[in-house]
């Protein structure tokens, strides 16, 4: 008896799916049940924020990269500020940076924390989802005391912070540091031991290190593969040098050591947090020479920022000719990367483990598209 | 012929109006259909609340709260609305097909209980091949998952219909193998039969309590009958991420709401097999017989429900693996030295 003829097929995943995150369209080859090939199609979300940009003034500009990775929208601030004070060499007052730090570090883990709730969701458990986003909730509410917004926070302003911390902000975040530190044993208890969680995530989705560097990928996915790269200990900006914590790797490169490795960076973050709290000063949060948001003009010239974000390396790079207004505004996401990484991470898996490993590499879809 | 005493009152009634002998016997029997079809709806009701308040406080939420008292006749609303919802019915599907298959899942979920007994004879027949007959009837649910999925024409809802098919038929073997072990211990196949058998010693005469094979026909019948009941871990026919939604994906408003009832009272079925099998079926003190049975099955209801709301779902082929690698193997293991322990006459 001759053996069973098969073809390979062609099936559209996307770009409503309830797991791409967003809008992606996956164009899978499929032999069975077996992914062969992935094929990401990308910009279903394109708003050609690089391009809004070039039409508006150095502060007005800001809220705009609130929408291009509205996750960690504190971190978009705080790259464009860091690009145009690099580019101004503006002094950034003490009290401000400490701000940063605290708020950068606190989107980090929300962040972290929502891919906890989302991964989880994706193989199929819904109670971690409504766990992470509980805690998630802790941070937005600190967000929302501070700056008036849930999401997109417009906050981190060149060469300072938009207002000065409430009173109230430092035991309430204190508090929340406690709180998540405590329930981050439920979340561990929930899923690391969890035979099912290790047998639909260990192994799955291997991503190389020299694959990972060729890709260009960076943050926690990169951590995962072993390579230890993390720009605030290789590259240090604002205060991060002043302050003590690691930068937690796993080896495996799998969709379990991703899981742990964001795991393992939101203790690090919470390290941060209490550090920075206890050393808050007080003073200025914005610099003496004040930036007007209509006239402001920093010198011409070219300049590429970048910041560890929770999905790897956030960049802008900026080139000015000395008016109101950038000739032009590019950005970098971690996310454009992993998503680009994704075809060499499916290894004959099957559709369950494509789900499983487009969760572990956290994309953002606006951040890809722009 | 154990029937409760309303029905034998029902039964005397209509002899002495004077109906022939096989009338009166057909009218009584289908009063008693429409009081377990009544009592199974109004539990499956609960069911689909009781799991949204339990998944509610395990969530931190509340679940439904704005109809009545913690939202109590919520579900009653809901299965109003879907009576009142169109009934979408696809241009291209197979007409008998589609009709047919929620009314066989309806009807098949139904079936088994004949022989359960709710109570102290409260049973509407204690046939001598009880369980046999339940796997027997539990069994049409695959056929109607299959007919829902070809009916429907819709790639994506045979292929929902199939891997629902392949999971219920694979996990057929063990839950009858683990139930063939409770058998040899009782030496019956008579639902009554295998409750009295565990009848005094407090709880210490439960087939739980037959070390070692009692507690592993259990964990693996309890293991297979959630699958049976697609849940978590093992709902891969509703698998959200990976389908569209499934064999029942074409189906709107009624049809699809004979689905959902049919999942609650299957997992009713399962659990109610489970005390049956394990925890000594109605036998308690004090309490009346039937308070007991309900509170054991909800009990057993309740453990399904956690795992529900606590596990990942597993990948499909892994659950194929589980199935005939470890399941399988364990329960006939299990079966085979039971059958030896029984046979040497070894005492338990």
């Amino acid at each position: 008896m001759s053996a069973l003829r098969t073809e390979e097929f062609t099936v559209n995943m996307g770009p409503h799916h309830p797991s791409t995150h967003g809008v992606c369209r996956l164009i899978l080859t499929m032999d069975g049940e077996k992914v062969v090939k992935v094929e990401p199609v990308i910009g279903y979300l394109h708003r050609a924020l690089e391009k809004i940009c070039e039409n508006r003034t150095y502060v007005q500009c800001i809220p705009i990269l609130d929408r291009f990775e509205y996750v960690t929208a504190m971190s978009c601030n705080y790259v464009f500020a860091l690009a145009v004070e690099k580019l101004a060499e503006i002094e950034v007052p003490e009290r401000a940076e400490y701000i940063r730090v605290i708020m950068l570090e606190l989107n980090r883990i929300a962040s972290h924390l929502l891919f906890y709730g989302v991964t989880a969701m994706d193989i199929g458990a819904l109670t971690p989802f409504l766990y992470g986003l509980r805690e998630r909730e802790l941070i937005i509410d600190l967000f929302e005391m501070t700056c008036g917004q849930r999401l997109t926070y417009n906050y981190i302003r060149i060469g300072g912070v938009a207002r000065d911390l409430p009173p109230e902000f430092v035991p309430k975040c204190r508090e929340a540091v406690k709180i998540i530190t405590d329930k981050l044993v439920d979340y561990e208890g929930l899923l690391n031991e969890n035979p099912i969680w290790k047998v639909r995530n260990q192994g799955i989705g291997y991503l190389s290190p020299e694959d990972a560097i060729a890709y260009g990928v960076s943050g926690p996915v990169l951590r995962a593969s072993g390579v230890e790269y993390d720009i605030r200990k290789n590259d240090p900006y604002s205060i991060y040098d002043r302050f003590d914590f690691n930068i937690p790797t796993h080896q495996n490169g799998d969709c379990y050591d991703r899981y742990l490795q964001r795991l393992a960076e939101i203790k690090e973050s919470l390290k941060i947090i209490t550090q920075a709290l206890d050393g808050l000063p007080e003073g200025e949060i914005q610099p003496k020479k004040k930036i007007n948001a209509i006239t402001y003009k920093p010198p011409a010239g070219e300049v590429y920022a970048r910041v560890e974000n929770s999905r790897g390396e956030l960049g802008v790079y900026l080139i000015s000719d000395g008016s109101t207004k950038p000739v032009r505004v590019k950005t970098r996401g971690g996310s454009y990367n992993q998503l680009q990484a994704l075809p060499i991470m499916v290894n004959d898996c099957l559709i369950a483990d494509l789900v499983a490993i487009f969760a572990s590499l956290d994309v953002i879809m606006p951040e890809v598209d722009r | 012929m154990e029937l409760y005493p309303v029905f034998m009152w029902l039964h005397d009634l209509l002899e002495s109006t004077g109906i022939g002998e096989p009338w009166s016997t057909i009218i009584s029997y289908g009063f008693l259909a429409v009081t377990v079809f009544g009592t199974l709806s109004i539990l499956a009701l609960f069911l689909v609340w009781w799991e949204r308040k339990i998944a509610g406080h395990i969530q931190q939420r509340f679940g439904p709260m704005r109809t009545g008292w913690h939202g109590w006749y919520q579900t009653i609303m809901d299965a109003v609305k879907l009576l009142q919802k169109e009934d979408i019915r696809i241009a291209t599907r197979d007409k008998a097909v589609f009709f047919w298959a929620p009314v066989v899942c309806f009807v098949a979920a139904y079936l088994a209980y004949v022989v359960i007994p709710f109570g102290e004879n409260l049973i509407v027949a204690d046939l001598n091949v009880g369980i046999l007959y339940i796997i027997a009837v539990t069994t049409f649910t695959v056929i109607s998952l299959l007919m829902a999925g070809w009916g429907s024409n819709n790639k994506y809802a045979l292929l929902g219909g199939m891997r629902s098919a392949a999971q219920v038929v694979s996990y057929e073997v063990p839950m009858a193998v683990s139930i063939l072990t409770v058998i040899v211990f009782a030496g019956s196949l008579s639902m009554v039969d295998i409750a009295n058998a565990q009848q005094g010693n407090i709880i210490f005469n439960w087939f739980i309590f037959k070390p070692p094979f009692g507690i592993i026909a259990f964990l693996t019948y309890i293991t297979a009958a959630t699958a049976e009941a697609n849940r978590t871990p093992f709902d891969i026919p509703e698998a959200e991420q990976e389908l569209v939604a499934g064999y029942n994906v074409e189906y709107s408003g009624m049809k699809f709401a004979m689905f959902f009832l049919a999942e609650f009272v299957n997992l009713f079925t399962v659990s109610a097999i489970a005390v049956t099998l394990f925890f000594g079926g109605w036998h308690g003190p004090l309490l009346p017989s039937w308070i007991w049975f309900l509170l054991k099955t909800f009990a057993v209801i309740l453990l399904l429900m956690l795992f529900r709301w606590t596990f990942p779902r597993l990948r499909v082929d892994q659950l194929m693996e589980f199935a005939w690698k470890f399941l399988v193997p364990l329960t006939f293991a299990n079966l085979i030295l039971a059958g030896w322990f029984k046979y040497a006459g070894w005492h338990w």
